[in-house]
């Protein structure tokens, strides 16, 4: 009988069956249980493409745009899939030369390997991209990738403002936060509210093909995480004043510094010689920045109402008033006679600007006389309360620091410098302990000598007058995006160790400065302007302008102060600079033409030329500075 | 003659029917999903792959319609006619057949092209059939078993000689008929043993598996035998020739074509060169593992719809339904070529004429090994041949070649009760 072997399909289903649980088995295996095959998936397939986010944009009090962005282009290249191009004409496109060309793909290679995308060419511009971009397609391995840099419409502002640019190698490794090729705040407001007007960076998820190229975001952008646009900031900054200000101070080294004193609101902050901010943007930013740089004698990259420390000459002189009423040793009644000079023993001799005979407070501050002031600041240091000179000396000291002089303002921006008021014990190292008086240091009741204030410190000390007494530190931030009104710390009234009682005979004395002293030819018609003149001698060349000033003399709601390098007498510049800032702010207009018209032709820059050497003060400043970046750029 | 179309719609495994539509339709699905072009989104767009394969389905079905329509004795008939013209075919291919990669398999005419090694498989199979459910024709025995052998051989030379030795390695399926109609079961097992043999010879040190072929020889003869000389001379054969393929593994590797031995090298070590030839299969991997259990979601399959995966609509279809459907996908998938072949079988063993049963066997073991080297190359499991998975790759040749295939016997089904030999 034949065997009909019909049995066998029973082996043969089992071999069936069996590869087929094989199969499940191993499939179970790679997609189940073996994880890295999934992490292969995403890395291969996807690539992960930093979005941006546009910067806040800035403006000012009055919504006037400050800052605001522009696209800009990247141009990008994956060198190894540059094929067949016309490198002629794609040169020409980007305005590059054909060296340029093979430079740059050659470090791309270097840089991130031939099949990875590179930045072959920056911050392309606009016009520049839309020619190339028509052209894009034949351009095989390139693509490009938007950027926003910043744009100052108003070209006003730039050290307030400051820039941005390229973030440091250092802090990448510092901060996961940043990768290379990042925009940071460098400067000003800028940097000082990165962490506001930064955003916060997106990424999409961008599938490639097998060839490396992007073939559309991943499930339509459903796992992409857009960018957290920047906050705008609304600075407390007066354009228009701010505009006036620059125009003013045209061909002028120095300051303005405006604050509204009920707020501490800065409403202008001019540093010049300035340049436009437009040019530290973009591609032309490396360029610019090293030419702006090589000027080290006007230096105008320097922010001098910052960081330029001056004696403040007789801008000190209400400060003295002040701090000799509340120690008793002054009173409104008190009189010295002036002969035309200081003159203590027979080594002090400080010079007056004329015979003043005999003069109570508020004339002596009219008329800004030295001997007088001299005279105050002598009779603390002598009065009998104290155990010594050096007990009397640190007592004043204590009062000075109290105006805020000799400390870092806390304003929201970086790189304010705090001036300096000497410590006894600088006395006792140039003269030796206990071998100093009085009359030895008396310069500096006429803010003379070793004491040097900044611009700001000079205008909050005018607001402290105009508010009889107390100040809110002066910041330039009034609202961070829909949030109005500035941080707790800019809301605070700080008092001075001087009370409300003694500043009416100062403010009265200001105000004769303006109507029939020192800055006489500096009045406002329809405005009651209380100032002080400054005339600060100056060891390198001529003396300094110094200006300060509120107004109007009850209600204030300006203060002011000037600064006009080599300027010579403080009614000469520094004064009408003021009085006009004033005028413009509060009258929106300004009548004194003919005035308005000298200043800003006026031209001081040459004094300052002639001299040929830099600045004491600058070096010194320009040296904290460097240190500055140097020990914490990091503030973030 | 309505009587006749009758008894064939009531005869006819609709089973069968349904199961191969379902899988076509699903390999269509993932061809659309793999060569997706959202710029040609129309599943009739005959300038994408899924739109050309829209009408090779509709011929193929055609084609099917037909078959059910022809006469089951033509093929009983005209089994060694359709035999000879498809082995013509196979030769003349070798001197007409554009050169495509190296191989010469295509004829082409017009804008259609045939693969003959692909489409004449079945007209093989009929060829055998006849031949082994001849009169006093008995496997068993050398002639019978010699004349069926160079059945096979001749065809597999032809195509090997076209250079598409993957199709012709098909071939070895037929192993499984002859199992079925006789042949000795240890052949079936030394075969299988002699292909174990030589993937580890490729894997593993030659001297140390001689050493244990040699130690499990000495414990067998040792053991469970009466250690007769006979004894010894049949083990110690054995030995010699499974050592001789062990050694001459390697020096079959050298001898194959660079691109052959490379996949080989592939599947060795899959983890040493991920760019060069091992790409495809390390891609393949890829895809298949991030598909997780329940897959991407159709149509979100990254690796394979981005290129990542080469040959992705056709040998690697495979991948795409792994990543998109995932495991739960996959699985149904090969449950359902089980059952098909399952089925396929069961019909074979109802058939009361030898004829219809063998080329049932032929049928089942062809679709067999295509889906068992096909999923296990994309698994990494088997080194790659390139062959494509029965009703899912892309392109009408094999899609044709199947469907005749399968119709054929559906056809011979359906018609079991009328002929009795």
């Amino acid at each position: 009988m034949n065997r009909t072997f019909s049995e066998r399909k029973l082996v043969i289903i089992a071999i069936f069956i069996a590869t087929g649980l094989a199969c499940i088995g191993r499939l179970y295996y790679m997609q189940i249980i073996d994880d890295s095959y999934k992490l292969d998936a995403s890395n291969e397939a996807f690539r992960h493409v930093t979005q941006y986010p546009p910067r806040g944009c800035i403006f000012d009090r009055n919504g006037k745009l400050l800052v605001t962005n522009e696209a800009a282009y990247d141009i990008l290249v994956v060198p190894s899939q540059v094929r067949d191009i016309d490198t002629a004409s794609f040169c020409n496109d980007l305005g590059i030369k054909k060296d340029d060309f093979i430079s740059g793909i050659k470090k791309a290679i270097v840089l991130n390997t031939a099949t990875h995308p590179s930045v072959f060419l920056k911050e392309v511009t606009p016009e520049i991209y839309a020619s190339f971009e028509e052209k894009m397609y034949k351009y095989h391995g390139f693509s490009a990738q938007v950027r926003t840099i910043r744009k100052y419409p108003m070209k006003i502002a730039p050290h307030l403002l400051g820039y941005i640019g390229e973030v440091s190698k250092e802090l990448c490794a510092r901060n996961p936060k940043y990768k290379e090729g990042d925009y940071i705040g460098i400067s000003g407001m800028e940097e000082s509210y990165e962490s506001d007007l930064g955003g916060i960076k997106g990424e999409k998820i961008m599938m490639m093909d097998a060839m490396n190229r992007e073939v559309g975001e991943y499930k339509n952008g459903k796992y992409s995480k857009p960018p957290d646009p920047g906050e705008n900031l609304t600075c407390t900054l007066d354009a228009a004043l701010q505009a006036y200000g620059e125009k003013l101070m045209a061909n002028k080294a120095g300051s303005i510094v405006a604050i509204e004193p009920a707020t501490g609101e800065i409403l202008a902050l001019v540093s010049s010689p300035e340049y436009d901010p437009n040019l530290l943007i973009g591609s032309v930013r490396a360029k610019n920045y090293a030419k702006l740089a090589e000027d080290t004698l006007t230096v105008p990259l320097f922010n001098r109402a910052l960081m330029a420390q001056y004696p403040p000459g007789s801008t000190f002189k209400p400060i003295e008033a002040l701090i000799g009423q509340q120690e008793g040793t002054l009173t409104p009644q008190t009189s010295y006679y002036c002969p035309g000079a200081f003159i203590m023993g027979s080594n002090v001799h400080i010079a007056c600007d004329s015979r003043h005979g005999s003069l109570q407070l508020q004339d002596a501050i009219a008329k800004s006389c030295n001997t007088y002031f001299c005279n105050v600041f002598v009779a603390m240091m002598n009065n009998r309360s104290y155990g010594s000179t050096e007990e009397a000396f640190e007592a004043w000291r204590k009062y000075v620091l109290g105006f805020g002089f000799g400390a870092r303002p806390d304003i929201d921006l970086p790189s304010a410098l705090r001036g300096n008021v000497p410590a006894a014990s600088h006395y006792d190292k140039t003269f030796g302990e206990g071998r100093w008086k009085a009359g030895t240091i008396a310069w500096l009741g006429i803010g003379q000598g070793e004491l040097e204030v900044t611009p700001l410190q000079l205008a909050d000390e005018a607001a402290i007058i105009a508010n009889r007494g107390y100040y809110i530190t002066p910041h330039v931030v009034k609202g961070i995006g829909t949030k109005a009104g500035p941080a707790k710390k800019y809301t605070l009234r700080h008092y001075v160790p001087v009370d409300e009682k003694y500043f009416q005979i100062v403010v009265d004395g200001m105000s004769d400065v303006v109507s029939g002293g020192t800055a006489a030819a500096s009045k406002i018609p329809g405005i009651i302007m209380c100032g002080k003149t400054g005339t600060a001698q100056n060891p390198y060349g001529r003396d300094n302008s110094l200006f300060i000033a509120f107004a109007p003399k009850d209600t204030p709601r300006i203060a002011v102060s000037v600064v006009v390098e080599r300027g010579g007498w403080g009614a000469d510049w520094a004064a009408p600079i003021a009085s006009l800032m004033i005028e413009k702010y509060l009258n929106g207009t300004v009548k004194r033409t003919d005035l308005e018209q000298r200043m800003m032709e006026g031209n001081t820059l040459n004094y300052l030329l002639q001299e040929k050497t830099e600045p004491k003060a600058f070096k010194n400043s320009a040296s904290a500075e460097a240190k500055r970046k140097r020990s914490k750029p990091n503030k973030h | 003659m309505s009587d006749r179309r009758h008894n064939i719609l009531r005869y006819t495994d609709w089973f069968t029917i349904s199961l191969y539509a379902l899988l076509v339709i699903i390999g269509w699905l993932n061809i659309y999903s793999a060569v997706y072009n959202p710029a040609h989104p129309s599943v009739f767009d005959t300038s994408q792959r899924y739109g050309k394969q829209i009408i090779w389905i509709l011929t193929a079905f055609l084609l099917a319609f037909f078959i059910m329509l022809t006469e089951a004795s033509f093929f009983s008939v005209f089994a060694y006619m359709l035999y000879g013209i498809a082995l013509l075919s196979l030769v003349a291919v070798i001197f007409v057949g554009r050169n495509v990669k190296g191989s010469h398999s295509w004829f082409h005419i017009g804008t259609v092209s045939i693969q003959p090694a692909e489409l004449g498989i079945f007209a093989i199979n009929l060829g055998l059939a006849k031949y082994l459910s001849g009169e006093n024709v008995k496997i068993k025995k050398a002639g019978t078993l010699m004349r069926t052998l160079a059945l096979l051989f001749i065809p597999m030379l032809a195509i090997v000689l076209q250079n598409e030795t993957g199709v012709a390695v098909t071939y070895v399926s037929f192993v499984i008929v002859l199992y079925r109609e006789g042949m000795s079961g240890s052949i079936l097992l030394a075969l299988m043993f002699a292909a174990l043999l030589f993937i580890m010879a490729l894997v593993g040190s030659k001297l140390i598996l001689t050493g244990i072929l040699a130690g499990i020889a000495a414990v067998v003869f040792l053991i469970f035998t009466r250690r007769k000389t006979r004894d010894l001379f049949r083990i110690g054969g054995i030995l010699i020739l499974s050592v001789g393929i062990l050694w001459g593994a390697d020096y079959g590797l050298k001898k194959l074509e660079p691109h052959q031995r490379d996949r080989i090298e592939v599947f060795l070590h899959p983890n040493a060169n991920k760019s060069k030839q091992g790409y495809n299969l390390n891609q393949a991997k890829i895809a298949i593992g991030s598909g997780s259990f329940w897959g991407k979601g159709y149509l979100e399959g990254t690796q394979t719809k981005f290129h990542f995966v080469p040959e992705q609509a056709t040998d690697f279809i495979f991948c795409t339904l792994c990543e998109e459907w995932g495991f739960a996908g996959a699985s149904v998938v090969i449950f359902l070529f089980i059952v098909l072949l399952i089925r396929i079988v069961m019909l074979a063993e109802r058939q009361r004429s030898p004829f219809s049963r063998i080329y049932g066997y032929g049928v089942a073991s062809i679709l067999f090994i295509h889906i068992a080297i096909n999923t296990g190359m994309t698994l990494g499991i088997v080194p790659v041949i390139g062959i494509p998975l029965p009703f899912f790759s892309y392109g009408g040749s094999s899609l044709w070649a199947f469907t005749l295939l399968l119709f054929i016997f559906l056809r011979l089904d359906a018609d079991r009760l009328q002929i009795l030999k």
